[in-house]
């Protein structure tokens, strides 16, 4: 499953990388806390979060990431969107709070 | 086989001699058109034109009871269009035999020097027995050959994929250390995380596989981290790489750990409430860095400093 397909199904807002919308998606992962990211997280996993601050994209870089979705269609600061365009990070957003998000891309099959 | 020397790989265009190699070894039929459109020498050109239309083709073999007798183009077509002969048959207008033509079996190399050579745009492919089996055009070459050398380009980037240790084997020393040197500042969340990035593609670039270049940047990061969130004055990350391990070492100048078994232990944090609303402090940095590395040792005192140093062994 690529990014753009869950795009598409759950209608997210495309923040940042949108040229890298057609990589693999290998599963996802929630959580606030970015050590628990950098521990948990694998390479090619979605990100469900409600962060928003830059040190995001650094995290989500340096896990390798297939991207972010930020939940509650929570504000994302300009900076951290210039530096997720900068690292190639793919940084999306969803209205949805965190739990329901996360119940869509379970029923697409993630 | 041993790559000598990882450093400059991603720079460095693969060497003439593969790329030779790689065209040397292509045969015309890996690359020919074997779908293949023919008509006899008594059609019409209006056929010819036809046939070309319908296929987009700019050149037909023409074939007689006997084989092969002649080719048409679109060159010939035009011939026939400019003296509104359309309805005259293709011998007329066709290149009869002996035609350039190419062997299936033969190197590409060979059948694209005498398409230069006789300035042809096509040649018809024969087979052993002397049976028409395809076409070759100049759009086929090219398009073979550059697909040949992405594939080649595509190997040289996978022999990327090694260990530093090819690195030093060029450079001839009793020891070799590479030294690589960031400062962190204190407080500075916006720039959380460059050094860690920065260390992993230094470590990518020399040839260290991705997977380690991953778990030396996650616990860089983790350091890095605990500079900006906890020391007075930030502090350095020096990493230090040598044929067998990598040695990243972080100091800094206080405040110090009270207690060192206390901070190793998961969960356990004292990292401000500012720092704790960004998603930092969970308690999972050290446990995070000790899992990835393959040790890590603290030294730590009260009013003077903290100096981290975390091993990663390098496969031999």
């Amino acid at each position: 499953m690529t990014l753009q397909d869950i795009v598409s199904s759950l209608h997210l807002e495309v923040l940042a990388g949108a040229e890298h919308l057609g990589r693999e998606v290998s599963g996802g992962y929630v959580a606030d806390l970015l050590s628990c990211v950098m521990a948990g997280a694998e390479a090619g996993n979605l990100w469900i979060t409600l962060q928003t601050h830059g040190n995001i994209i650094a995290v989500a870089a340096l896990v390798e990431l297939s991207g972010i979705i930020v939940a509650e269609g929570a504000p994302i600061p300009p900076e951290t969107l210039a530096k997720a365009a900068e690292q190639n990070v793919v940084v999306l957003s969803s209205p949805q709070p965190v739990y329901q998000t996360v119940a869509q891309l379970v029923a697409l099959g993630l | 086989m041993k790559k000598p020397f990882a450093l400059f790989a991603a720079d460095k265009a693969p060497s003439l001699s593969k790329v030779h190699e790689l065209i040397r070894e292509l045969k015309v039929s890996q690359v020919m058109t074997k779908t293949l459109y023919t008509l006899p020498p008594d059609a019409t050109m209006q056929e010819v034109k036809d046939l070309m239309r319908q296929h987009r083709i700019s050149g037909v073999p023409v074939v007689d009871a006997q084989g092969l007798c002649g080719i048409v183009s679109l060159e010939d077509l035009i011939h026939a269009l400019e003296q509104q002969a359309l309805s005259a048959p293709i011998r007329q207008f066709m290149t009869p035999m002996p035609l350039v033509v190419a062997r299936a079996q033969e190197p590409l190399l060979e059948a694209f020097k005498r398409l230069e050579q006789h300035n042809v745009g096509r040649m018809p492919v024969l087979d052993g027995h002397g049976a028409l089996v395809g076409i070759v055009t100049h759009t086929d070459i090219i398009a073979s050959l550059l697909k040949s050398l992405q594939d080649v380009y595509t190997e040289d980037e996978r022999l990327c994929d090694c260990n530093p240790q090819y690195f030093f084997d060029a450079l001839r020393s009793d020891a070799t250390n590479l030294l690589l040197r960031y400062h962190v500042e204190a407080g500075d969340f916006a720039h959380g995380g460059e050094a860690s990035a920065r260390i992993k593609r230094a470590l990518l670039r020399i040839g260290a596989s991705p997977r380690l270049a991953r778990r030396v940047a996650i616990a860089a990061y983790e350091a890095e981290i605990n500079l900006i969130i906890h020391t007075n004055r930030g502090g350095s990350v020096l990493v230090d790489v040598t044929p067998q391990e990598i040695r990243v070492v972080v100091q800094d100048s206080g405040p110090g750990i009270p207690d060192v078994e206390e901070a190793r232990r998961p969960g356990f944090s004292t990292a401000s409430p500012r720092a704790r609303e960004m998603g930092f402090g969970a308690g999972m940095g050290l446990t995070n860095i000790e899992r990835c590395s393959d040790r890590l040792d603290i030294w730590s005192a009260l009013g003077v400093g903290t100096r981290l140093e975390i091993v990663f062994k390098l496969p031999a």
